[in-house]
């Protein structure tokens, strides 16, 4: 459904010391099936959302190809445009008008004659959940609401591709359960969901493949699974309470352990296939050795350490 | 036809906006109608040159400028809704759908400058009571004209807008450029009476063009040369800022 092939753009800016170039996007490559909700990873400045305004036309390339519900995004870009909805971070109404109001304008600004578009605009109503608050004015909205006509809005002419920018930063965990519901919804009726996020939980629940990008390269692509996987199988930490020297001896040639480290003084970090059967031989092996373990604990890769591992540094702290 | 569907599209969620919110008439009539009621009296003297014999002969000499100079600042303020718009992210919602680029463009002008004609029938009408009288079809051109002027000063402040894109540094230049460019057309008191050397300064601006037009319509002169030359000074430039507007716009936008 998108298939992107070294996508690039770079942005001049004025410095003092004359203009310096700075590569937002740099070569991206990646191909999304059809209905699936495809997540893209990263922190702020990674290039996400230059990527994501390309894909929505709004943003020339620099270079490269990418066809969008098989049509060229650089040679037709008004053609996509049929195929698409967009939803950016935040805004695109007007404080004054109704939902309903707006959602019959965006119909009527994609071509449908009036009656169609009405139609449409209480059909998206009451699939978003917003009925009740349908005539009301759009700057009455709470965040959620606002989210979720936000989307209403890129859905009502039915494209085969949704982009949403960041669909649930901002809100409290509750309109985050909602909207990623309203998401899989859309997944259901057939729609390929394309959308950034700088949430690992956003990225590991709600996608069904992501790539992670950092400085506009992507650094890594699978399913989550995959690619928490990819880095190390799961992970054993051993609390020993006391020196680590006996029970490095004990482990280190074990075939089920993969890789060791200490951890502190008193505790082993153990990389593992697979982490429920490793356990049970672990605390065998340790009790047959005479050593005394205090705790033992179950430690699976997260996003954040595939994130990690690929770039050197934390999603959480950058 | 695309491009008229989606102008009149835009056109009436932009109206339908000025009606929810409207006291921007309020703000928009208040300053004219403070000129109206406490500077046309002054006049009466100033313009015996003129030729105004009466009270009536003021206002029919003063409230043509008031029209042009209302048109003028309701246009060169224009801008800022635009950018605004831009702001709040209106546009690049639009953008993605195949709407045309032209009609955002289009149908905005078309609400300011909407909103300008309300301004000046509401002036007109006050100015009624004071002796102001206009025959039918010179004030209809007289309101022709104004449509075009108020057309042009849109276009010329949406250009300003989108080359410089700040609403800041907007409100200040706007200023800048206003102030002499509405003297210097005559609008407060007629170019008739001013030295010779502001006279011939005045042939390069066009708004004096079209103040000596309207006013020239106001005192029922419908066959004066300066009403086809200032029409045509206008219609030639307002055609071609708004022109320029829809292309820096589109580039700006696509």
């Amino acid at each position: 459904m998108i298939e992107i092939k070294e996508l690039r753009k770079s942005y001049r800016s004025k410095r003092r010391n004359g203009t310096t170039t700075v590569d937002a996007v740099n070569g991206v490559d990646l191909s999304v099936a059809e209905g699936e909700i495809f997540g893209f990873l990263g922190p702020n400045g990674a290039g996400k959302t230059t990527t994501l305004r390309m894909l929505a036309t709004l943003l020339a390339p620099d270079s490269g190809q990418a066809r969008i519900a098989g049509v060229d995004l650089l040679a037709d870009p008004a053609g996509v445009r049929r195929h698409i909805g967009y939803v950016a971070q935040g805004g695109g109404t007007w404080d004054e008008v109704t939902a309903r109001e707006e959602l019959v304008l965006q119909g009527r600004m994609h071509g449908l004659a009036k009656a169609e578009a009405q139609q449409r605009a209480a059909e998206a109503l009451a699939a978003f959940q917003l009925d009740e608050y349908g005539d009301r004015w759009c700057k009455t909205y709470s965040g959620g609401q606002r989210r979720r006509l936000d989307i209403a809005l890129g859905v009502v002419h039915r494209p085969k591709v949704l982009f949403l920018d960041e669909p649930t930063a901002g809100l409290d965990p509750q309109s985050r359960a909602h909207m990623w519901e309203e998401v899989r919804r859309l997944r259901a009726e057939g729609m390929t969901v394309f959308l950034t996020t700088h949430y690992l939980d956003e990225a590991d629940s709600l996608c069904d493949r992501i790539a992670i990008i950092d400085h506009g390269r992507i650094v890594a692509e699978g399913t989550p699974d995959q690619l928490k996987q990819q880095i190390s199988g799961n992970v054993v930490v051993v609390g020993l309470g006391g020196p680590t020297a006996q029970a490095e001896t004990l482990l280190k040639d074990k075939p089920y352990v993969l890789k060791l480290e200490t951890e502190g003084e008193d505790a082993l970090r153990l990389y593992v296939d697979a982490g429920e059967t490793a356990i049970p031989q672990v605390m065998r092996e340790l009790t047959d050795g005479g050593v005394a373990l205090s705790t033992i604990a179950l430690h699976r890769p997260s996003l954040d350490d595939v994130f990690l591992t690929k770039t050197g540094r934390s999603l959480r702290e950058s | 036809m695309k491009l008229l569907r989606d102008t009149w599209l835009l056109f009436q969620r932009q109206i339908l906006l000025m009606w929810r919110t409207p006291m921007w008439l309020f703000f928009a009539i208040a300053q004219p109608v403070t000129y109206l009621f406490l500077f046309t009296p002054f006049l009466q003297k100033a313009l015996v040159p003129m030729g105004a014999a009466s009270m009536k002969d003021v206002y029919n000499i003063y409230v043509p400028g008031l029209l042009v100079v209302m048109c003028f600042y309701t246009g060169l303020f224009a801008g800022f809704g635009l950018l605004a718009e831009v702001r709040m992210g209106i546009l690049e919602r639009a953008r993605v759908t195949p709407v045309s680029r032209s009609a955002l463009l289009l149908g905005r002008a078309a609400r300011d400058v909407a909103s300008m004609l309300v301004q000046c029938a509401l002036i007109t009408v006050m100015s009624f009571p004071f002796g102001l009288t206009v025959p039918l079809p010179n004030l209809l051109f007289a309101y022709v004209l104004l449509t075009v002027i108020g057309l042009m000063a849109t276009a010329i402040s949406y250009d300003i807008a989108l080359t410089i894109k700040n609403e800041g540094a907007l409100g200040s230049l706007l200023n800048t450029i206003g102030q002499p460019i509405a003297l210097l057309a005559g609008v407060l008191l007629p170019l008739a009476i001013a030295p010779v050397w502001i006279q011939k300064l005045a042939l390069l601006n066009p708004f004096s063009w079209a103040t000596n037009s309207v006013r020239a319509l106001f005192w029922g002169s419908l066959s004066d040369p300066v009403v086809w030359q200032g029409t045509a000074v206008v219609t030639v430039l307002a055609v071609i800022t708004v022109i320029l507007s829809t292309r820096l716009y589109s580039r700006n936008v696509s």
